[in-house]
């Protein structure tokens, strides 16, 4: 398989602030690649640099076999955006976005009109053609901003976190719509605060925290890395928590964190007595315990595990 | 017998892809009038566009022709032909400051990504804005025109002339846009822009024979109404319009309006590059 986006070193810098410092990957074509971290840790930056929206301050990167500074135009000519805040023209309405789009990729009037038309209805804003995106639901500016960005049908699409803020029925819908253009051959690359989200349709996961790629593979290799089992200890009413994650973390291998909203602490077991070494601390601590049980982790236990358990906007854990 | 059928080349995604590393120049002339579409769509649906640039000076004659007109030209009906020419000199630098404000806001908002991450020209929304503002300054025209015509202004010169009148308001107007461009693209806050707009607009204004006859004004403001472009752009239209002297004002108005373009055009090129 060739790589659809090759990715070297990939350095940015805003100021004194290295928000991109040193990222090297490789997505395979027609392969989905997640970008996953928090709000901050780069993930913006990388697409906005292999969408030729911003330079790299060091490093290379070559999308669909061309090197996002020299050839920009080609770069521009093979992908597809869609931006974090939807990249539509709210001052004009949906159908006339899509045609315009068209007009400057120069497809024929006639091309342009029947393509957007085309795509309004596969995305089903036919009815809200002549409307106006700001007048649209969340859902359907999303669902705008993607079919804008098809009209050049692009080798290589990227979507900066495509779902948030929207419910959960509009998410599965765009989800569906992803899963659509990947099965077309289509090679995506999605950023994502959302394990699930990743999970749901990356073939690989990279995990980036502070402009660095921490952990990279598939959702179940990243699992692996942090052990088999979770360890999940609720506490009775009025136990600290941070106090018993502390007395935990000295049991594991791994760092125990804290889940405020559920009253949780939950610790890796990566080695064979970790388990038993764990009971022990909670025995001796002689803190009282509502329940305790093992379970396979999800993947935001796996991040919070390998990023440290850094708390992050919007999120409940941490 | 040898027959080649050539067939007529798609222009689909495909070709685009085989496109060379820069954009040419018919490609660039097709980009710019995408944008003009869509910035003439957008008037459609936002015709306050259109309307800050008509409306304003639609009172601004039922003010002056009615409640000043009387004590600054003797009569009403004088002073209506005098004031209208002044309108419509009015109508362009009106009409361009929207060029600003609507360059100021592209930026601010997130569909200047979605064009720069295509494979358009860097110019187009640049040559786009101002092709469509064109087009918006002629219907301005023809608004106030119509406006003026119902309440009495009647034109005393030949056809040729009020056309030559409206070749120069658009040829001022466009001069002006590129004012207003490189305000809009050098000034980040769309408020900021809007007040800039005003600041060096109402003295260009009302520092001309635009509303009254420079000669009645004191001896500084009569130096700088007469070489201020809206007097002399105003007195020719005046002359092409309703009579008089129209060759001294024309040279000394186009002389502006080139100045203008030679300045400004660059100056708001190199702030467009830098930001887009």
């Amino acid at each position: 398989m060739t790589a659809a986006i090759e990715i070297d070193g990939l350095v940015k810098e805003f100021g004194r602030n290295r928000a991109v410092d040193g990222v090297s990957l490789t997505v395979p074509a027609g392969t989905v690649l997640g970008l996953l971290g928090p709000n901050g840790a780069g993930k913006t930056t990388i697409v906005r640099m292999l969408a030729t929206l911003i330079r790299p301050d060091g490093g290379r990167a070559r999308v669909a076999g061309h090197d996002v500074v020299e050839e920009a135009l080609q770069v521009r000519s093979r992908i597809g955006l869609t931006g974090q805040y939807a990249s539509v023209d709210e001052s004009i309405p949906g159908w006339d976005n899509l045609y315009m789009i068209g007009r400057l990729l120069r497809l024929p009037r006639r091309r342009a009109r029947a393509l957007a038309d085309e795509l309004l209805e596969r995305f089903r804003l036919t009815d809200a053609a002549r409307r106006l995106p700001r007048d649209y639901s969340g859902g359907m500016r999303r669902r705008l901003d993607l079919a804008a960005s098809l009209v050049g049908d692009p080798e290589v699409l990227y979507l900066d976190e495509p779902t948030t803020g929207l419910d959960p029925r509009s998410r599965n819908e765009l989800w569906d719509m992803v899963r659509d253009l990947v099965a077309r051959g289509t090679t995506v690359l999605l950023t994502t605060q959302y394990m699930e989200e990743a999970e749901a349709l990356a073939d690989r996961i990279a995990v980036i925290d502070r402009g660095r790629m921490i952990a990279g593979g598939t959702a179940a290799e990243l699992r692996a890395r942090v052990g088999g089992q979770m360890l999940r200890v609720r506490p009775g009413d009025g136990a600290d928590l941070a106090d018993v994650a502390r007395r935990l973390s000295a049991a594991g291998e791994g760092t125990a964190t804290v889940d405020h909203a559920e009253g949780l602490v939950c610790l890796p077991l990566a080695r064979p007595g970790d388990l038993t070494a764990a009971v022990h601390v909670l025995t001796d601590s002689g803190v009282a315990m509502d329940a305790l049980d093992t379970h396979t982790p999800s993947l935001d236990e796996v991040f919070l595990t390998l990023t440290g358990g850094v708390p992050t906007e919007g999120r409940t854990t941490g | 017998m040898t027959a080649t059928l050539l067939t007529p080349p798609d222009r689909t995604g495909k070709e685009v892809r085989a496109a060379a590393r820069r954009v040419g120049p018919r490609a660039a002339v097709g980009h710019a009038l995408a944008i003009a579409r869509r910035n003439l769509v957008q008037l459609r649906y936002d015709p306050s566009q259109l309307l800050d640039a008509t409306l304003m000076p639609m009172v601004f004659t039922l003010i002056f022709v009615y409640v000043f007109g009387g004590a600054i030209g003797g009569n009403q009906a004088d002073y209506r032909q005098y004031l209208i020419p002044g309108i419509m000199v009015q109508v362009a630098s009106f009409a361009a400051q929207v060029t600003g404000v609507a360059l100021n806001l592209d930026f601010s908002t997130g569909v200047m990504d979605r064009f720069r991450s295509l494979p358009i020209a860097r110019s187009a929304v640049l040559s786009g804005r101002i092709l469509a503002d064109l087009c918006r300054l002629a219907l301005g025209q023809a608004v106030i025109l119509l406006f003026a015509l119902a309440i009495g202004f009647r034109m005393h010169t030949n056809p040729l002339c009020v056309l030559g009148a409206l070749a120069l308001l658009m040829l001022y107007g466009l001069s002006l846009s590129w004012i207003a461009a490189f305000v809009g693209l050098a000034i980040r806050s769309p408020q900021a822009v809007q007040s800039m707009g005003f600041l060096w607009m109402i003295p260009l204004q009302f520092g001309s024979s635009m509303f009254a006859d420079p000669g009645t004004m004191p001896g500084w403001l009569q130096a700088f109404a007469q070489v201020n472009p809206t007097t002399l752009v105003v007195d020719t239209c005046r002359g092409l319009l309703v009579g008089g002297p129209v060759a001294g004002n024309l040279f000394g108005a186009l002389a502006w309006t080139c100045g203008i373009l030679a300045v400004f055009a660059p100056l708001a090129v190199r702030q467009y590059t830098r930001r887009a």
